[in-house]
């Protein structure tokens, strides 16, 4: 096993070298002088020249990648061409925001979604069975961004009940250790931290977790529907065991396989949900983060989330075939 | 009798097609109601200058921000314009954003995909890889690039959400065309001769069309809502293009005062890609019953 994984995280480094490429000439190729941008209309030509020598932009384009790919090799992916600070300073701010937010995201699909999904396969064909389908429908289509704004608009302009966006209450300091909110808040036992933190992540969590939800509510339905059909579940009703343990001990684990494999390929796909939710409850995260940087053209930050992201979503994929032998132990890796 | 039976004769199993199909399309509910759905949408998309009560674009300030009623069913918006009539508009922006979008991908994806498959050895791992890349790159990042390099248009965001999808056709034609490269009627037109081109054309691709065409339909619905997503950040269609995602993103700022601005353009979204993920899992069921049931 040890010797895979071994070989897996070798076969990253392609990936990893291909997206820096990719970002790299991707961000290169916008049009218009960063130098220019960066100076606006003051700047004259000595000056604009400087910046330009100053941030290595005069040398040929294949040796400011080299520069780039050899720094993001050690974490060094420059300075902010926005606010003057290192690249990885300002992702190392917005990302354990963007982790918590897709953490909560991810535990409110699978909670939610394997129960539905195996609540659903209990009872095929049923009343509850429909109506938990056509819910999954609506909820696979329905834009993220939407939801954001229906949640905003219900639970926290009519009903009040939870706040309308920002990371934790106006006003309230919190002592970083992680920089996550909720997390530091448990951890420094300041609870009216923690609590007005953890309120402020349940609409952005549900709004970014509806679509993984409704897609793992469908797979884990089909796989149980398919697994509770089966010799051995059958031989074990047989035997007189308890339904309920039918379903946790002998079908759940078998029908977990592909809903894993669905909970990997989501938890990737997070980030790219991140930058629209972020941008709708005003959260400072890797999304937004993002979306600010590739507007502005500061490529450094631009190209340091997407590395990050890319090495993630990969190293998310590696972790679910890691969890298929555990799951199964028929797999075997060699 | 005999003539009547000599000439209805050809006919029959094209009948009975036709029957099998309307049978078909019937028992399967998905397809009956995704299909009944996209026909409205069409409908609207066609004959929106006929179905829509006002002009999209025309601003009334005297009717700003007015709550739905008779005159204005889904209210009007900060400039006072009809939001029913630009949700109507919208489906022509959205079907064609999401058709184009989904053929871009499809076109570019076959071609990789087939390539990649067919060809195999180092061309196949070059291509994959690319695709392995394009994969691992956050896919809204990256249209948001293609979008910055091309400049803030609906059709350059069209462009980027084609460009964002086209590995995963590229990987389904790949693995499709994998599976039946090796059948004997491959070989059999390979031994006799035929071009690599015909082959493709004439014996690989029509083989492999089922799984193409159930991805297809569903990606149209994906693409329409991320084309929608590019343009909620400002990187779409342009004001005052009756386009749903700028829509919502206008609609926004008016959320506690004036909340059908967003809700009726989010509404459209919904039925437009439940529409299409209808029409796409009900083909599955028919084109490949071994996947029904599966999500996308």
């Amino acid at each position: 096993m040890l010797k895979y994984i071994g070989r897996r995280l070798v076969e990253l480094v392609p990936v990893l070298i291909g997206v820096s490429i990719l970002v790299f000439f991707g961000m290169h190729l916008i049009p218009g002088d960063v130098a220019q941008l960066l100076l606006g209309d003051k700047g004259t030509a000595a000056d604009l020249a400087r910046l330009r020598h100053q941030l290595g932009l005069d040398r040929p384009v294949y040796v400011q990648y080299v520069r780039f790919l050899a720094g993001a090799a050690i974490g060094d992916f420059g300075i902010s061409l926005r606010t003057r600070q290192s690249a990885l300073w300002e992702i190392g701010q917005a990302m354990p925001i963007t982790i918590q937010l897709s953490l909560a995201a991810l535990l409110f699909a699978v909670v939610v979604g394997l129960s539905v999904g195996i609540f659903a396969a209990r009872h095929p064909r049923s009343l509850a069975d429909s109506t938990a389908m056509v819910t999954v429908l609506i909820g696979v289509s329905m834009p993220v961004f939407w939801t954001g704004i229906l949640l905003l608009l219900v639970f926290g302009g009519i009903l009040g009940w939870l706040p309308l966006g920002g990371l934790i209450d106006e006003g309230m300091r919190w002592r970083r250790i992680t920089g996550m909110p909720v997390v530091d808040g448990v951890l420094t036992g300041n609870w009216t931290v923690a609590r007005s933190a953890l309120a402020h992540l349940v609409l952005p969590a549900v709004a970014l977790g509806a679509t993984s939800m409704a897609g793992i509510a469908r797979m884990s339905r089909s796989t149980m529907l398919e697994v509770l059909g089966v010799d051995y579940v059958r031989t074990a009703r047989a035997k007189g065991v308890v339904e309920q343990r039918v379903i946790n001990h002998h079908a759940l684990r078998n029908a977990l396989l592909p809903v894993v494999t669905l909970i990997g390929l989501e938890l990737g796909l997070l980030l790219s949900g991140a930058v629209l939710t972020e941008t709708i409850f005003a959260l400072p995260g890797l999304g937004r983060l993002a979306i600010t940087s590739v507007l502005a053209r500061d490529y450094p930050v631009v190209e340091g989330v997407v590395l990050i992201a890319a090495a993630i979503f990969v190293l998310a994929n590696l972790l679910v075939d890691v969890l298929y032998a555990y799951l199964d132990p028929r797999i075997r890796y060699t | 009798m005999t003539v009547v039976g000599a000439v209805s004769q050809p006919e029959a199993p094209r009948r009975r097609l036709a029957a099998l199909s309307w049978q078909r399309l019937v028992r399967s509910p998905n397809l009956l109601i995704g299909s009944s759905v996209l026909f409205l949408v069409v409908v609207s998309a066609v004959f929106a200058r006929q179905i829509a009560p006002y002009d999209p674009i025309d601003q009334q300030f005297t009717a700003q921000l007015q709550a739905p009623s008779p005159a204005h069913p889904f209210g009007t918006d900060e400039f006072g314009r009809d939001v029913l009539s630009r949700c109507i508009y919208g489906t022509r922006v959205a079907l064609a954003v999401g058709v184009l979008a989904d053929g871009i991908a499809l076109g570019l994806g076959v071609i990789f995909g087939i390539v990649s498959g067919y060809v195999g050895g180092r061309v196949d791992g070059a291509i994959m890889r690319f695709m392995d890349v394009m994969l691992a790159f956050p896919y809204l990042l990256l249209a948001m690039i293609v979008v910055a390099i091309l400049g803030p248009s609906l059709t350059n965001a069209m462009i980027a959400i084609g460009i964002v999808y086209m590995p995963r056709f590229a990987r389904l034609v790949r693995g499709a065309v994998l599976a039946i490269r090796e059948e004997e009627f491959v070989e059999a037109a390979r031994a006799t001769g035929t071009g690599v081109v015909r082959i493709l054309a004439r014996h690989v691709l029509p083989n492999i069309m089922s799984p193409i065409i159930v991805m297809a339909t569903l990606t149209v619905g994906f693409s329409i809502v991320e084309t929608a997503g590019l343009s909620f950040l400002g990187l779409g269609a342009s004001p005052p293009t009756p386009e749903w995602g700028s829509m919502l993103a206008t609609g926004r700022s008016y959320m506690l005062t004036a909340p059908w601005i967003a809700t009726f353009p989010g509404v459209a979204i919904l039925v437009t890609v439940i529409g299409f993920n209808m029409v796409g899992d009900g083909l599955r069921d028919l084109l490949d019953p071994r996947l029904r049931g599966h999500g996308f």
